[in-house]
Formats: structure tokens, C-alpha cells, sequence
């Protein structure tokens, strides 16, 4: 979903920019406040693991693919501030190395991938491990909604980017949400298995999934 | 992290990069094969020219799932080394300021 230069107008990627870098600025003070030295290393590793998971395209219906966007997984991880700077080194290196991604979009391309699928994903699995049992099921249920939610809101900020450059949103929206609530498909699968993996390794690196040791022995 | 777990973590981490990676689809993602149904791909202006490893290929180097396998380790040990420095950068502040 990075959007190349020449697709969004030059004032709504300047307004995307402009909002992009209050999130890093109050990313970076949020994760100052809530990271532990000891996460250094995971933060590191969740960028890399994001980048090298978004190169793994696969295909979906009608000669298109999809892949892995890692909002969901990074916030489980990391929580949304810091999740927010790992999405957003990622696509500042995609965009500069490797030219996925234009740099007049690079602000419009955090907005999505970074703030608003960080925050639809992360708010969905806080709210639904609020209301669901305390069940390791229901746990990477609410995984698998927010990583599908996470990719649809991104994809519905993008579709909202490009209408406002001119092209109808009643055309644009339906598009994008109709291909991305497949691709939302593979990011829940992914981000279940990958946190699944994580959480039989170490617990202790997903708080958000914890569950108090009776009901883990019970599933 | 215990280093054992560090080191399978990153292992894992570069077989994606190196290893699945020139598997990986070719297809336009979601976005690319939205833009070409609606009249959207030709408005396509590339701004940065100076893309080391354009399109995640190594530039010169012939064989393409080569060339995929050695931008994705490279791409991936980047973002491995920035991310921790990042890290570094933002948590030594927070240090001084105690």
C-alpha cells in the first residue's frame, strides 16, 4: 500500500507530512516514557522482522497481491508509540533505499501504515481483550480483527487521500476496502501464527495476550 | 533478550529476507491494481532518484532472485542497525534527563 509520487496531491501530502511528524515527535516522547532499555533490541528486530515480512508478497484473488504490513504486531510488541517509529523507519528506508514508496508521500504513507492502522489495530485488540474472555483464543481472536481492522483502515485512509486529489471516493473506497479486506485476511493469519510463536517462546513479550496462569493451563 | 533467542530471532528474520523473499509475488499489491483500474497508475512521477537498491534489486548483479536475496539482507540488516540505533538515540535522553 505505499503510495508512489504524482498519486496524491501536493497539499494533502504536505498536510499527511505535516501530521506524520507530530506522531514521530509525540512517538518519540511516548516511547521515551514507556520503553524500557531493554527493549532497544526489540525495537530493532520488530523494524526487521516488519521489513523483511513486507517483502514476502502473496498472491491474492485476480492477479493481485498482497502483503505483510505489521502494525498490529509491532504495537502487541512494542505498544502504539513505539510501534508508530518502527512502521515509520521502515517506510522512510523503503521509500530512500529502495524506492517503494515516493518521498512526497512519505507523510501520507506513515499517516496510513503508521497512525491509523497503529491505532485501529492496537485499539481493537485492547477493546476486545476488555469485553472477550480471558481465554488464549479469544486473545488471538482479538489479534486476528485487529490486524484485519488495521489493514482496512489504512487502506480506507489511502482511498481518502487519493479522492481528495481529485478521483471519487465512491469509486476509490469500495476498491480498496474490497482488495484489502482480502489482504486483511493474510495480515490476521500472519500476525496469529507469528504471535502464537512468540507467545509460547516468550510470554513475557506480549503483556496485551498475557493471561494469569490457571486459565493457560485450563486451554 | 536471551542471546539464544536473539539469534534464532534474526535468523528467522534474514531467511525471510534471503530465502522466501525471491518467491514472493510479482503481482501488483492492492493499491498498484487499484491505481491501474482507475486511471490512476500514468499520474506515476518518481521524485527521489538516488535509490540504492531500487525495486529491493542489487544493481549489476544479473541473476534477479540473487539480486532480490542480497537487497533484502541488506535491507534488512539497515533497518536492523537503524532501529537500534534509533532506539539508542531515544532512551540515552531519557537517561540524562534522571
Amino acid at each position: 500500500m505505499h503510495i508512489p509520487d504524482g498519486f496524491v496531491s501536493g497539499p494533502i501530502n504536505a498536510v499527511c507530512g505535516g501530521l506524520a511528524l507530530i506522531a514521530v515527535a509525540v512517538a518519540v516522547i511516548r516511547t521515551r516514557a514507556s520503553l524500557g532499555d531493554t527493549q532497544v533490541p526489540l525495537l530493532g528486530m520488530t523494524a526487521a522482522f516488519v521489513f523483511a515480512a513486507q517483502m514476502l508478497n502473496f498472491p491474492i484473488a485476480g492477479g493481485t497481491s498482497g502483503h505483510f504490513l505489521g502494525a498490529t504486531f509491532a504495537t502487541l510488541l512494542l505498544g502504539p508509540w513505539a510501534a508508530c517509529l518502527v512502521l515509520a523507519l521502515v517506510l522512510g528506508v523503503q521509500c530512500l533505499l529502495f524506492a517503494d514508496g515516493g518521498i512526497t508521500a512519505l507523510g501520507s504513507n506513515i499517516v496510513n501504515m503508521g497512525v491509523v492502522a497503529t491505532a485501529l489495530g492496537g485499539g481493537a485488540v485492547w477493546l476486545l481483550r476488555a469485553i472477550l474472555p480471558r481465554a488464549r483464543s479469544c486473545g488471538l481472536a482479538a489479534v486476528a480483527v485487529g490486524a484485519w481492522l488495521s489493514v482496512m483502515g489504512a487502506a480506507a485512509a489511502c482511498a481518502l487521500q487519493l479522492s481528495w486529489s481529485g478521483k471519487p471516493l465512491a469509486v476509490l473506497l469500495p476498491a480498496m476496502l474490497g482488495i484489502h479486506a482480502l489482504i486483511g485476511i493474510g495480515e490476521a493469519v500472519i500476525t496469529v501464527a507469528v504471535a502464537s510463536m512468540v507467545l509460547a517462546a516468550r510470554p513475557d513479550l506480549l503483556p496485551t495476550l498475557r493471561m494469569p496462569q490457571p486459565v493457560l493451563a485450563r486451554v | 533478550m536471551s542471546t539464544r533467542h536473539t539469534v534464532i530471532a534474526v535468523s528467522v528474520i534474514l531467511a525471510l529476507a534471503i530465502v522466501v523473499a525471491p518467491w514472493a509475488s510479482s503481482d501488483p499489491d492492492g493499491l498498484e491494481r487499484v491505481a491501474e483500474q482507475h486511471a490512476i497508475a500514468a499520474a506515476e512521477t518518481p521524485v527521489w532518484e538516488h535509490a540504492v537498491l531500487p525495486d529491493y534489486q542489487v544493481p549489476g548483479v544479473a541473476r534477479q532472485g540473487f539480486s532480490t536475496s542480497l537487497a533484502g539482507a541488506l535491507g534488512t540488516i539497515g533497518v536492523l542497525a537503524a532501529g537500534l540505533l534509533l532506539g539508542r538515540l531515544i532512551m540515552r535522553r531519557s537517561a540524562a534527563d534522571r
